[in-house]
């Protein structure tokens, strides 16, 4: 008898079984050097399956890369006799200082509002502004232009389309980090879809991190910042007697 | 060549900043002024967080400084007396200007706190030494204009705690000197400026201090108030940045040397009405930015991890 309920019940089981991912990342370490210009992650993977292809609608790709979550204070000027100022200001409690969405399609078409919402997938969904609405009249219109301002600094990134998905198998998307990166844990997180829903995930981890003569000054500055000062100070005295000094033996 | 700033946290082309830094060297030197209050404001539009340039600034005019006073040294044109006054009121000040930059940074107003600072103070300062430059133009056309006597007895001299300042020659009270260098270093701390450009005409029409020991002991007790600052913001808000710093620096000293140069070919009535009006236009340049309305209204700041 039980053997025969066996392959009836891997039958019944979710689709999460049959496809999971193998993947891969350029680099799981990024260097920020004195001559760091941003860069360039190449994530590719594959589709692992025990079974033939499941029929119905085609398989999506997401891919996101997230930086490290920060609180944010959004500020808006208003004109206060005659001049802009910083007026009203609202919270965000958790903002990351990164966001990169690339997906095989169109967002709205091969992702389901249930599964965003589990899945904290676009970027409104991955900013938590758990009781902000309080705080000033228009707490949405806050989110909104942090979203559009962290956009115009390349920080949010939507890429619709940018995941190729070779034979239902083979996917790879390029992800630019910029100039103005913030160090810490980057996660990467891999989404396979059917029918907008999710049938299975992967999270990998690059790691962010000043080296060199970065990792030194802000070391420094943080943890000894009377010696950094005194240091600055002592650099700054020095170039000063060496510029009248060599100007000296010009003349 | 881009360059990753530590502190600041922005990717900038080094050569910029190498020559903003000598572009401000070389007007300092030519006009005899730290170049604080240039170098600040630059440092805003090429997108240096505030917090930093006004740090950084303040160690930049260090640099500036140093080298000017040794050149001053030289000719014997700095009274150290009155100099050591002026700085025991400008580290007061500068401990309340810190203090006061931490409350405005809190409540997110240090960028307007800042901006108002330098229209209200540049543009005072630029329109009193245009109109004071203008007229002694004027003057030295007209002969028979009536002088003005160097020495005029105010109420200044009727002030307690009188002492000697052999070098500028005067027998006055000690507190009008600590009252403007406790102004002038607060304005160091908030401004990132060594506060020449306050200090010099404060020093002749109100202190009534010969003109030939006003540049040398307005720089020599700038070292120490900008030095005070600079520290001050590397312990309590972590925004210096060495390495702009350098730079700038790089570039300053160079361009101090050859505007000082230039600056000698120059009148001083036509180097004065220079300054003023290049004082006046980077006030108006801020005011113009307080005034306009932004093309984006929102500014979004990280907070620190709880």
């Amino acid at each position: 008898m039980i053997r025969w309920l066996l392959p009836l019940f891997l039958l019944a089981l979710p689709a999460l079984a049959e496809e999971s991912i193998v993947s891969g990342l350029s680099q799981n370490r990024v260097s920020i050097t004195a001559d760091f210009d941003g860069s360039e992650i190449l994530i590719y993977g594959a589709v692992k399956r025990e079974a033939p292809v499941p029929k119905g609608s085609p398989l999506q790709v997401i891919i996101t890369v997230e930086g490290p979550s920060t609180p944010v204070i959004v500020r808006r000027k208003d004109r206060v006799v005659g001049i802009w100022v910083n007026n009203a200001e609202v919270r965000v409690d958790s903002a990351p200082s990164f966001y990169a969405v690339a997906t095989t399609g169109p967002l709205s078409d091969i992702l389901s509002d249930t599964d965003n919402l589990r899945h904290r997938i676009t970027i409104e969904r991955a900013i938590r502004a758990v009781g902000i609405t309080g705080e000033a009249d228009q707490a949405d219109a806050f989110v909104q232009a942090m979203l559009r301002v962290r956009s115009n600094e390349d920080r949010y990134r939507v890429l619709e389309g940018a995941v190729q998905l070779t034979d239902d198998t083979l996917f790879r998307t390029d992800v630019v980090l910029p100039s103005n990166l913030t160090e810490g844990e980057y996660t990467v997180r891999l989404f396979l879809l059917r029918d907008g829903r999710v049938v299975a995930t992967q999270e990998r981890a690059i790691r962010v991190r000043k080296e060199g003569l970065e990792r030194f000054i802000f070391t420094m500055a943080h943890e000894q910042p009377l010696l950094y000062g005194l240091l600055s100070l002592v650099l700054a005295g020095i170039a000063g007697w060496a510029a009248s000094a060599a100007f000296r033996l010009i003349r | 060549m881009q360059l990753y700033l530590p502190i600041a946290e922005v990717s900038v082309d080094a050569f910029l900043i190498l020559g903003l830094g000598g572009i401000v060297g070389f007007l300092s030197g030519m006009f005899g002024v730290g170049g604080g209050f240039l170098i600040t404001p630059l440092l805003f539009f090429i997108g240096v967080p505030p917090a930093v340039a006004v740090a950084t600034g303040a160690n930049q005019v260090v640099a500036s400084s140093v080298s000017g006073v040794l050149a001053q040294m030289k000719r014997k044109a700095v009274d150290f007396r009155m100099g050591t006054v002026l700085l025991a009121g400008g580290v007061i000040g500068s401990a309340v200007g810190i203090w006061v930059f931490q409350l405005m940074t809190k409540a997110g107003q240090i960028d307007l706190f800042v901006q108002l600072s330098y229209v209200v103070f540049l543009g005072l300062i630029g329109a009193m030494m245009l109109q004071e430059s203008l007229r002694s133009l004027l003057r030295s056309r007209n002969v028979n204009a009536p002088i003005r006597r160097s020495h005029v007895h105010s109420w200044v001299h009727g002030l307690p705690l009188k002492m000697k300042f052999r070098a500028s020659g005067l027998y006055i009270s000690v507190i009008p000197p600590l009252i403007v260098g406790a102004l002038v270093g607060f304005l160091a701390a908030i401004m990132g400026v060594g506060g020449g450009f306050i200090m010099v005409p404060a020093m002749i029409y109100l202190l009534g201090m010969p003109t030939k020991v006003v540049v040398g002991t307005s720089l020599f007790q700038i070292i120490f108030v900008t030095a005070f600052t600079t520290v001050m913001h590397a312990v309590t808000n972590q925004s210096l940045d060495m390495l702009l710093a350098l730079l700038l620096i790089l570039g300053g000293v160079i361009g101090a040397q050859i505007g000082a140069r230039v600056g000698v070919r120059l009148k001083a009535e036509q180097l004065r009405i220079l300054l003023s009006l290049l004082v006046l236009a980077v006030s108006l340049r801020i005011a113009f930015d307080l005034l306009v309305t932004p093309n984006e209204l929102y500014t979004v700041t990280a907070g620190l991890l709880p």
